[in-house]
């Protein structure tokens, strides 16, 4: 089949799973906390439609990397690619969505789960699909609840809610399951496979594991010494 | 096989995402109102701490008319910029801890446009409450009716600029503890120029004179606050979300 790509460097080679050639890289990245040096000339790459697993114990830097993946932290020094352009640029000028969900989960205490929604939902033009979204992450009969009512999974489960109204071919997740029960782990796992096999493209922190049973994933370990 | 049809950008399931501009600040304004309203006290605040401070010179300087005819002007404005001061460290808080400005940063839009709608929905809830007590505790001053017109003319060109002006201190101070004075000692010589300017309307108005230069000049100050503030307090929240 022809792929068709509008733009980019990348040779067509990327779009047949050759993994050397990616939609999002990482290019000598460093990062310096105080005095701790995080990570030093890092450097990864993620072929379109598959997960990066960031792997690593506590304090090893998974969520400062998730977060200059977003461009919400800037490095020491490196850059973050898009189809070999500048991440940041790319975003910036509505080439390419992002959906980033860090440990503050963005819900207003006061509000609904449904009102909490429905503003993004708005923001990203996703306004008819809050309530399938709400019943597909299992919130379907508490969406009309005060969040600050709401149990620590099933915010969480809200904030998975929030990634799939974002319509974002890339997903930043940090550590998506936590609080979640199996059948939540399940549904963030299902999400994600579905969101690749839709050839979207994901970069997960992640502790526990995370069944994306078939799918092109790759890992990418922090803090070994 | 995995048919990735992923070309420049469009995914085929977001729809048409992008707001115009003033869908975009009317999305945020609602919000941050229907927030608001929930919180009402935080937003009360300011507005009671004004009356407070306003009633409390009658009884400590004097309760005589001409007295306080001349003090009016000057101490309304002051309470005015005290309360504004008093609610500004609210204004991107708890959206900064919450993880909503991450969100908000994330997303292909202009974070300054995003951040103005912002500071008019609490210039809404926190100055205009003020505005709406001033010519009543004005009456109580014994200001003629004139006066209180260009008194409350000067609070409405004169308070939005105040919470502009601070929108940036808020920005810069927001990811720090306890910042509210230092907030103040950033913000407030900024806002010299408005408070000089609104007392001295509402003085030439007392006495009789024309009143359009300080009021231009307000309105002045207005138009390059909305214009330029924006671009300093975008700056500002991208270090404070860091």
């Amino acid at each position: 089949m022809s792929a068709v790509r509008g733009r980019g460097r990348a040779p067509v080679a990327a779009l047949a799973g050759v993994p050397e050639v990616g939609v999002l890289a990482g290019e000598g990245l460093t990062l310096w906390r105080g005095t701790t040096c995080l990570f030093e000339e890092l450097s990864f790459v993620v072929p379109p439609g598959s997960c990066m697993l960031i792997e690593g114990p506590n304090g090893a830097g998974k969520t400062s990397l998730l977060r200059i993946i977003a461009s919400l932290t800037v490095p020491e020094c490196g850059t973050i690619t898009w189809r070999g352009r500048l991440f940041r640029d790319e975003v910036r000028a509505g080439q390419v969505r992002l959906a980033f969900s860090g440990h503050a989960l963005a819900l207003k205490p006061e509000l609904s789960a449904r009102a909490n929604l429905a503003f993004f939902a708005r923001l990203t033009g996703m306004s008819g699909q809050v309530g399938a979204v709400l019943e597909r992450v299992g919130l379907g009969d508490c969406a009309h609840l005060e969040v600050r009512r709401l149990s620590a999974g099933q915010k969480r489960r809200a904030a998975l809610a929030r990634v799939l109204l974002s319509g974002a071919e890339l997903w930043l997740l940090d550590e998506p399951q936590t609080n979640l029960d199996a059948d939540g782990r399940e549904a963030v796992a299902v999400a994600i496979r579905q969101h690749l096999g839709q050839g979207g493209t994901a970069v997960v922190a992640a502790h526990q594991v995370l069944d994306l049973a078939a799918a092109p994933q790759s890992r990418l370990m922090l803090g070994e010494a | 096989m995995a048919a990735v049809v992923q070309s420049s950008g469009q995914d085929p399931a977001a729809g048409d995402s992008a707001l115009g501009p003033f869908a975009l600040f009317r999305v945020v304004f609602q919000r941050d109102l229907q927030v608001g309203l929930r919180r009402w006290t935080d937003a009360s605040n300011s507005a009671l701490f004004f009356i407070l401070v306003v009633t409390l010179f009658p009884l400590a300087v004097s309760p005589k008319a001409d007295v306080l005819r001349m003090l009016a002007p000057g101490v309304i404005w002051i309470a005015a910029l005290l309360a504004t001061l008093l609610s500004l460290h609210l204004l991107f808080r708890a959206d900064l801890e919450d993880g909503t400005l991450e969100q908000l940063l994330t997303l292909p839009y202009p974070l300054g446009w995003m951040l103005l709608a912002k500071t008019l929905a609490h210039w809404v809830m926190t100055g205009v409450p003020v505005i709406i007590m001033a010519p009543v505790l004005a009456i109580t001053y014994h200001l003629p009716a004139s006066a209180v017109g260009i008194l409350t003319l000067s609070l409405l060109l004169g308070t939005p600029t105040l919470s502009l002006l601070g929108s940036i201190g808020a920005a810069l101070t927001s990811g720090l503890r306890g910042a509210g004075v230092l907030l103040a000692f950033i913000v407030a010589p900024l806002m010299l120029p408005v408070l000089m300017l609104g007392a001295r309307a509402t003085d030439l108005a007392l006495a009789g004179e024309d009143v359009t230069g300080p009021l231009y000049l307000l309105g002045a100050f207005l138009v390059l606050a909305v214009s330029l503030v924006p671009v300093a307090t975008a700056g500002a929240i991208r270090i404070s979300a860091d």
